[in-house]
C-alpha cells in the first residue's frame, strides 16, 4: 500500500499491515545532543495559556467544577465544535461545546452522575434520565450478579475502589493509528476481521468478538463525524505534523467522550510525532518554534480534559486527575535509543505552559539512555516535580520496545494489550480481620472463614502466618470473582468501543489487583516476629488495639530480615490470585500502588500491631512508613527495589521526596546526583520512582497560603497533583512524609 | 585474616550523602572525637564508648549495596566524630572498598599525625579537611588543639600528593572577615594538594542534640550568617 501523504518515509512492514511501531523503527531519527536546541513559549501560546489559566482560576474558585451540561449524553458527535479561542488554537477539539465544560456519562453508573451534578448545583436533566429509563448501566449490570460477600467486603473496605459506578479506564487506545493510516484504512481492516470470524461453529467468545467488531466499526465511522464538526476529513493518513497530532487528538479526543473511565492514557506519542516533524522541518514548512506551538497546543488540550466526578471521588484523588500518561524515551530492541527531539518537546512543555499534573509525563529510563537527556530529565524534576520514571531495561524485555503505561504504573503493549482494573485490597485490614477470625471491628462487619479471635497473651509469629494462610487465599478467590463480574458487565453495557477499534482484534488481557497497607502488614508481621506485640481486647472479645514493646527491624532500611517479608507477602497475594480464573482468560498481574488513598484506607483501617494508631494513613504504595527510616534515601530506596516485578507486573510504585539541599550543592550537582540515584536504584530492578525535589516549610507554607502557589505541583503515587487540589488531609500526609534532608 | 579483628565504634550511617565529598556517597560516622569544638553540630559523636561495634568487613558489606548508585564520582566518606582516633578501622575498611573498586573520601580535622594515619591517608582518595580556624591563637581557644598539627597534616597529603578539599564553617563574629579568608588563600597557595574550598554557613540546628545531651552549645548566641555575605566571601576565594 502507498499513500501521497507517506512520501519521504521510509518503506517497511507498516504498509503492508497495521504496525505504528515498524513505522517508528524504519523512520524515527534518534537524538542525543543537549536541550539547547529548545524555544520558549510564543506570544501566541503564552495568550492562549492565560486564556486557559483564567478559565483554571474560575474553576476553581468554584469548588471544582465550571460548567455541566446535563442534558446531553457524552459521546463522539452529541456536542457542537467548542473552542478555547477560535483564531488562535492550532490543534482544536473539546470534549463538550465548551472549554472546561463536563459532560454527563451515565454508561458506567447513573447514581454517580446524578450525585456530581447535585453536589455541583446541577440536577441531572429529565431527558437524560428518560433515555436511559430503558437502559441498563454498568453499575446496573455489577449490582444484579455480586453476591452477599462481594457486597460486604466491599462495606467493609477490605477491598475498595471497585470500578462498579463508573467508566473502568486503564485501556489506551492506540490513538497514533489513526494519524498514520486514516480512519477509512482501520474501518477496512476491522471490516476483514469480522468477516474472517469462523461463524460456523459459533461459540460465546465468538459471538460477542463480532458485536463488538460491529460496535469498533460503528464507532470509527462516528470518529470521522465528530472530526469533520471541526472541519476536519481524517479518513486518510495525517499529511504533515500538525496533522498527526491532530488526528491523534482526535482519536483519543473520541476515547474520553465516549467513556469516563478512572483513567485515560495517552501512549506513546512524542516519537511518533517527531518522524511527522523531522519531515516537515527538512520540507521547510516547520521551525523549532512552530514545532513546539504544536507540542504546547496539543498539551493544553490534554490539561483540559475533564470527565464529571462526585466531590468524594475528588477528595480521595486530590482533584479529578485522568491519568492522561504519556510515556517518554526509552531504548529500542535493537539497542539504539528511542529519544528524539520530540521527547525534549514534549517536556519542555512544562515550562512553556507551566508545572502541571497532567499529562502524566513518564519517563521511560535505561542506563543506557543518552546521558543529555538523563540530565535534562533531572531537571526538569527539580525544576517542576511533575514527572515519573519506570524502568525500561526492567520492562522492555516483557513488552517490548512499543509499550506505554496506563494510569500510573501499568505498562502494556500499545494496540495488543489491554487490562481489567481492579483496584486493591488492603493488607493490613486483612491482618486485622484474620486476627479476629473473620471480623472487621471498623465496621462491625463478620466476613471470610470465622474463627475463635487470635486472643493470646502474646502474638507468636508463625500462628499468625497460619491465619493468614487462610485470609489470603479467601480473599484472593472473592476478589478475582468481584472482578470478573465487574468486567463480564463492563464488557456487556459500556464496552470501550472507540478504544478497542484502536488495538489489534486479537487482543491480550491483564486482570490488574492491587494490594494497599504493604509497608504496614511487613513492619506488623516483623512487630510480631522480633519484638512482642499483646492484643488488646474489648468487652466484646476481639482485638481492638496493639501493645507493642521492643525492637523490630522496619521496612525502608535495606534490612533483609524485614523487607524479605515484604516480597514474599506480594508473592503469596499474587499465586493465590492466580488459583482462580478470570473473565476472558485475563493475565492476573498486582501492583502495589495506593494513588492518594493511601489516607482513606488509613482512615478505614484500625490500629496496628507495628505501632500505627487507628485511623492514621498508610505510606503511599510501597513506600516504607514515614519516617521509619533510619539508614537514608537510598537505604530506603534498596528496601523498595527488592519487590520483584515477576510477582508485581502491574507496578510497584516508590514516591521520593528530597530537599534540594540534600541533592548537593550545585545546580549541576544536583541533576548529576539525581541522575546517579535513578540509574541505581533501576539497576537493583526496582520499577517506578516519582521525584519530588522540595522543602517541607514550601508545602507547610502551601499549606497555610494556597493562594500563593495556585500551581503547586508535587507527584504522589503514581502521579502527580496540584498541592491545593488535595485535601487537607491528604496535605498534611504529604507534609509528614519522609523528606530525605542533608544534615 | 589470622589477627584479631578489628571492630569499629560507629555512630550511624547515611545512605544518601551528597554534600561530604563528590557525587553521590555513601557515609560512615565513627563515634568518638577528642577535639571539642565551640562551633561543633555533632556533640552526640564525642563519646567513643556510646559507638556501635562494627568490623570493616560488616560495613563494607552495607555499603557495597549501595555501589550502584555511585555514577563515576561517588563512593564512600568516614566523617565523625574524628575517624582519625579510630584509623587503624578506616584504614581496613578503605582498603576493602578500594579491594571493591569504591572511591574513598575522609571527612577530618586533621589534628593529628602518625604512622596509622599514613596508612589510611595511603587508602584515602581525598581529603575533606575540616580546617576550622587559620591562627594557633583560634584554634586554641575554639577547638583546644594545635593549629600547627594541622599543618602538619596538610603537609603530608601535599607531601603525597592526595587532593584536598579544605572546608571551613563560617562562623559570625569569629572567623567571617576578609582577613581570615585572605591567610585561606594563602594556605591553598602554599599547598597544591588542594583543589577545592567549601565555606560552610556555621547552622544551629544541632541545638537540640546539645539540650538532649544537656551540655552548653558554647555558639547558642552567635548568628548564623547570611547568603550575602557567605556569596561576598566565597567570591574572595582565590583556587
Amino acid at each position: 500500500m502507498q499513500h501521497d501523504n507517506w512520501n519521504g518515509f521510509n518503506c517497511g512492514l507498516w504498509q503492508s499491515e497495521i504496525n505504528v511501531r515498524d513505522f517508528i523503527q524504519t523512520n524515527y531519527t534518534e537524538y542525543t545532543g543537549n536541550c539547547s536546541f529548545l524555544t520558549k513559549a510564543t506570544k501566541r501560546t503564552s495568550a492562549l495559556m492565560q486564556k486557559l489559566q483564567i478559565l483554571f482560576d474560575k474553576e476553581s474558585k468554584q469548588g471544582g467544577v465550571l460548567d455541566i451540561d446535563t442534558t446531553t449524553v457524552s459521546s463522539l458527535t452529541n456536542y457542537s465544535a467548542g473552542y478555547l479561542d477560535k483564531e488562535n488554537e492550532i490543534i482544536v477539539g473539546m470534549q463538550t461545546d465548551a472549554p472546561l465544560k463536563r459532560g454527563v456519562n451515565p454508561f458506567g453508573g447513573m447514581r454517580m452522575v446524578k450525585q456530581a451534578c447535585e453536589a455541583y448545583g446541577y440536577s441531572l436533566s429529565e431527558k437524560v434520565q428518560e433515555e436511559f429509563r430503558y437502559r441498563t448501566t454498568h453499575n446496573d449490570g455489577v449490582f444484579r450478579a455480586y453476591t452477599d460477600e462481594m457486597r460486604l467486603a466491599r462495606r467493609c473496605h477490605v477491598i475498595t475502589g471497585l470500578p462498579d459506578a463508573y467508566g473502568r479506564g486503564r485501556i489506551i487506545g492506540d490513538y497514533r493509528r489513526v494519524a498514520l493510516y486514516g480512519v477509512d484504512k482501520l474501518i477496512e481492516e476491522k471490516k476483514k476481521d469480522k468477516d474472517n470470524l469462523k461463524l460456523n461453529n459459533l461459540n460465546t467468545e465468538q459471538i460477542r468478538l463480532s458485536e463488538e467488531l460491529f460496535q469498533q466499526i460503528t464507532f470509527l465511522g462516528y470518529l470521522k463525524q465528530m472530526a469533520s464538526l471541526y472541519g476536519y476529513d481524517i479518513s486518510a493518513p495525517a499529511k504533515n505534523a500538525k496533522e498527526a497530532i491532530q488526528w491523534t487528538y482526535f482519536a483519543y479526543l473520541g476515547a474520553i467522550k465516549e467513556q469516563n473511565g478512572a483513567a485515560m492514557s495517552l501512549g506513546r506519542v512524542s516519537t511518533f510525532f517527531d518522524i511527522y516533524i523531522e519531515r516537515d522541518i527538512k520540507n521547510g514548512v516547520l521551525t523549532e518554534e512552530s514545532a513546539q506551538e504544536l507540542f504546547d497546543d496539543f498539551v493544553m488540550k490534554l490539561r483540559m480534559a475533564r470527565h464529571l466526578r462526585t466531590p468524594e471521588y475528588n477528595e480521595l484523588f486530590g482533584g479529578d486527575p485522568m491519568w492522561i500518561t504519556e510515556a517518554i524515551g526509552g531504548m529500542g530492541e535493537n539497542g539504539k535509543t528511542l529519544v528524539t527531539k520530540s521527547c525534549f518537546r514534549m517536556l519542555n512543555t512544562l515550562y512553556t505552559l507551566g508545572p502541571s499534573p497532567e499529562p502524566n509525563l513518564t519517563i521511560l529510563w535505561s542506563k543506557d539512555l543518552p546521558s543529555e537527556f538523563k540530565k535534562f530529565c533531572a531537571k526538569v524534576s527539580k525544576d517542576t516535580d511533575s514527572i515519573q520514571y519506570e524502568n525500561d531495561d526492567l520492562m522492555r524485555p516483557i513488552y517490548g520496545d512499543d509499550y506505554a503505561i496506563a494510569c500510573c504504573v501499568s505498562a502494556m503493549k500499545i494496540g495488543k494489550q489491554m487490562q481489567f482494573f481492579g483496584a486493591r485490597c488492603n493488607l493490613a485490614k486483612l491482618l486485622l480481620i484474620a486476627l479476629n477470625g473473620g471480623y472487621d471491628h471498623t465496621t462491625d462487619i463478620h466476613i471470610g472463614p470465622q474463627m475463635p479471635v487470635l486472643n493470646d497473651e502474646k502474638l507468636d509469629y508463625d500462628k499468625v502466618l497460619e491465619r493468614l494462610n487462610v485470609y489470603i487465599p479467601w480473599l484472593a478467590n472473592l476478589y478475582v470473582n468481584t472482578m470478573n463480574v465487574i468486567h463480564y458487565m463492563h464488557d456487556k453495557y459500556a464496552y470501550e468501543k472507540t478504544q478497542m477499534a484502536l488495538h489489534d482484534t486479537k487482543v491480550g488481557r491483564f486482570m490488574a489487583f492491587g494490594v494497599a497497607g504493604l509497608s504496614v502488614i511487613t513492619d506488623s508481621l516483623s512487630a510480631i516476629k522480633h519484638a512482642i506485640v499483646r492484643p488488646i481486647i474489648n468487652e466484646k472479645g476481639f482485638i481492638v488495639d496493639f501493645e507493642t514493646t521492643g525492637y523490630f527491624p522496619k521496612y525502608g532500611n535495606d534490612d533483609d530480615s524485614v523487607d524479605s517479608i515484604a516480597k514474599d507477602l506480594t508473592h503469596k497475594v499474587i499465586t493465590e490470585l492466580r488459583k482462580t480464573p478470570t473473565y476472558r482468560n485475563a493475565e492476573h498481574t498486582l501492583s502495589v500502588l495506593t494513588i492518594t488513598s493511601n489516607v482513606m484506607y488509613g482512615k478505614n483501617t484500625g490500629a496496628t500491631p507495628d505501632g500505627r494508631k487507628a485511623g492514621e494513613p498508610f505510606a503511599p504504595g510501597a513506600n516504607p512508613m514515614h519516617n521509619r527510616e533510619e539508614n537514608g534515601a537510598l537505604a530506603s530506596l534498596n528496601s523498595v527495589a527488592k519487590i520483584s516485578y515477576d510477582d508485581c507486573r502491574d507496578g510497584v510504585s516508590n514516591t521520593f521526596s528530597i530537599t534540594p539541599d540534600a541533592l548537593g550543592k550545585t545546580d549541576e550537582e544536583r541533576v548529576e546526583n539525581l541522575v546517579n540515584i535513578i540509574d541505581g536504584y533501576f539497576t537493583k530492578k526496582a520499577h517506578h520512582i516519582n521525584v519530588n525535589v522540595l522543602k517541607r516549610d514550601t508545602l507547610i507554607d502551601a499549606y497555610n497560603n494556597p493562594d500563593k502557589y495556585p500551581n503547586l505541583t508535587i507527584r504522589v503515587s503514581g502521579y502527580a497533583v496540584n498541592f491545593h487540589k488535595l485535601s487537607k488531609e491528604q496535605q498534611k500526609e504529604v507534609i509528614s512524609r519522609t523528606f530525605h534532608e542533608s544534615l | 585474616m589470622s589477627n584479631i579483628e578489628i571492630t569499629g565504634k560507629i555512630h550511624s550511617f547515611q545512605s544518601l550523602g551528597t554534600v561530604d565529598g563528590p557525587g553521590v556517597r555513601f557515609v560512615v560516622f565513627m563515634q568518638g572525637c577528642p577535639l571539642r569544638c565551640h562551633c561543633c553540630h555533632n556533640p552526640d559523636t564525642w563519646d567513643i564508648n556510646l559507638g556501635q561495634d562494627y568490623t570493616p568487613e560488616q560495613v563494607l558489606n552495607k555499603i557495597v549495596r549501595f555501589k550502584e548508585y555511585f555514577g563515576e564520582n561517588g563512593g564512600v566518606t568516614i566523617s565523625g566524630g574524628e575517624p582519625l582516633i579510630q584509623a587503624k578501622f578506616c584504614s581496613e575498611l578503605f582498603k576493602l572498598c578500594h579491594k571493591n573498586g569504591i572511591n574513598t573520601c575522609l571527612d577530618t580535622s586533621g589534628f593529628k599525625l602518625n604512622q596509622l594515619i599514613k596508612n589510611l591517608l595511603s587508602q584515602t582518595d581525598r581529603v575533606l579537611l575540616d580546617i576550622k580556624y587559620t591562627s594557633e591563637e583560634e584554634y586554641h581557644k575554639y577547638v583546644g588543639a594545635n593549629f600547627n598539627s594541622v599543618i602538619e597534616f596538610l603537609s603530608y597529603c601535599n607531601q603525597i600528593k592526595l587532593p584536598v578539599t579544605v572546608r571551613q564553617v563560617v562562623i559570625p563574629t569569629i572567623n567571617d572577615t576578609e582577613e581570615n579568608i585572605e591567610k585561606l588563600n594563602l594556605i591553598t597557595k602554599t599547598y597544591s594538594c588542594i583543589d577545592k574550598v567549601e565555606l560552610l554557613p556555621f547552622k544551629k540546628i544541632c541545638q537540640v542534640k546539645y539540650d538532649n545531651l544537656g551540655i552548653n552549645f558554647p555558639f547558642k548566641d552567635l548568628p548564623t550568617p547570611d547568603k550575602e555575605k557567605m556569596q561576598y566571601l566565597n567570591s574572595l576565594i582565590k583556587i
